[in-house]
């Protein structure tokens, strides 16, 4: 399986471990692995693996993470330069 | 007095929430249209009705699996549930995937709710518990939609083609399973949607570069239009393939983590190659301007592959951005005013 690392030190994703009741969701949800569940709470593996999608945000009951969800999409931000700033997909015609 | 009745019947099957039969086999028809969507051809328009399908023979304990209604997202999870019979919710996305979807919240909770209340999903089945792609996640808050429905949902693999195994592991997913993979194969079948995405940019540029292609210092020459126009549209093209097909290929083996980069390198490669095989022989300064293009050219297809790549982040993509798209707009402008200028001094 080839390993892809994008940049370092850049993600927006900020973790709270004293609200965490290690349900585990933001273990299932995360395409890139970066959260680990340890005798009943969750902790960052790898924090550059994160894409910013946003699946362990909107899954996390207790609110304990928080990520600026976003699309890495190049074609979207310089769609955002002309669209108010807002950055969203612009592979299809919404 | 029958067509009243007539209309009567009409009415009440409407109120009832219809049932698609769907089959795990694929036709000509879905062949081709995948083919098409693959080079963009039609891709906004790919669609199936949203709604509930079933799949076989489905009984009330058979498990509810939920995709988008995009088309092929629909069908690659219908061809992975061969020999399996499953109820099959399907959400309205406006015919876009379930990751891009969710990406955007349409495929979301809202419109799960919607659509389990109606097509009254609790009539078909005895336990309440839907089978939603792990990549639907950033739309969809589980514990919502239970909430709500009384439907739990529960994430299974990021891959429709991991559903077989995923049924016989007793509905488990292995950590492979869970895990977004960029693999050659997936890359080939991405990088024909940028190919034909930046087609115009390319149309653009040729016509440019043709109207360059007749200056001479004294005149200008329309004989010269096309040796001239034909190589330019060459290198132009090779620039084009090296940003938007050999990054995308190379991708794990070109140098740094950015886009750009990556681009950078592929077009000084095949800038290179032309250059090895005397396709640009040209004056040292106008040789140079084409370097200039070719880098500008297939950086900026490079860093457009990080919206189909799997793994890039928002923050890291407006950190590339903020270096690179100056970079590539002044090597661009450089790289046409050194060709301009050159021509100008004869050889």
């Amino acid at each position: 399986m080839t390993q892809f690392n994008y940049l370092k030190n850049v993600v927006t994703l900020k973790y709270d471990s004293s609200k965490c009741i290690g349900c585990g969701m933001c273990v299932t949800v995360c395409p890139h692995r970066v959260f680990k569940l340890d005798k009943k709470k969750a902790s960052i593996t790898n924090i550059d693996k994160c894409m910013e999608c946003g699946a362990c945000e909107l899954n996390c009951i207790t609110g304990a993470i928080s990520v600026k969800k976003g699309v890495g999409c190049a074609a979207a931000v310089l769609n955002s330069y002309f669209n108010n700033g807002v950055v969203s997909c612009s592979c299809d015609s919404n | 007095m029958n067509a009243i009745d007539f209309k009567q019947v009409q009415l009440d099957t409407e109120k009832l929430p219809i049932v698609r039969p769907t089959s795990s086999k694929w036709n000509g028809a879905d062949y081709w249209g995948a083919f098409k969507v693959r080079w963009s051809v039609g891709r906004n328009t790919y669609s199936v009705p949203p709604g509930l399908y079933k799949l076989g023979d489905p009984s009330s304990n058979t498990p509810v699996m939920l995709t988008s209604n995009y088309k092929l997202s629909f069908d690659v999870l219908r061809r992975s549930l061969k020999g399996f019979d499953a109820w099959i919710l399907v959400l309205d996305t406006k015919g876009v995937n379930v990751w891009c979807a969710a990406g955007k919240g349409t495929f979301g909770t809202q419109e799960l709710i919607k659509r389990i209340n109606q097509t009254e999903l609790e009539k078909y089945v005895s336990y309440h518990k839907i089978i939603g792609p792990q990549l639907g996640a950033p739309g969809i808050a589980a514990h919502e939609v239970k909430k709500a429905t009384g439907f739990k949902v529960e994430f299974g693999p990021v891959r429709a083609s991991d559903m077989p195994d995923y049924i016989h592991n007793n509905f488990e997913c292995t950590e492979p399973m869970r895990t977004v993979t960029f693999e050659i194969g997936d890359r080939l079948k991405l990088a024909p949607v940028e190919i034909s995405n930046s087609i115009k940019y390319l149309l653009l540029l040729i016509v440019v570069f043709i109207g360059l292609s007749g200056i001479t210092p004294t005149a200008y020459s329309i004989e010269l239009i096309v040796p001239n126009g034909i190589k330019a549209i060459f290198i132009l093209l090779v620039a084009y393939l090296a940003g938007a097909f050999f990054t995308p290929l190379f991708l794990p083996w070109l140098p740094s983590r950015m886009f750009s980069l990556k681009g950078v390198a592929m077009g000084i490669i095949g800038f290179s190659v032309l250059y090895l095989f005397k396709v640009i022989d040209f004056f040292w300064l106008q040789s140079l301007g084409w370097l200039f293009i070719s880098i500008s050219i297939a950086s900026f297809l490079g860093m457009n592959f990080t919206g189909a790549s799997t793994y890039t982040s928002l923050s890291g993509v407006k950190k590339e951005m903020a270096i690179f798209v100056p970079i590539q707009i002044s090597m661009g402008v450089i790289g046409l005013i050194t060709i301009i200028i050159s021509k100008f001094i004869w050889l």
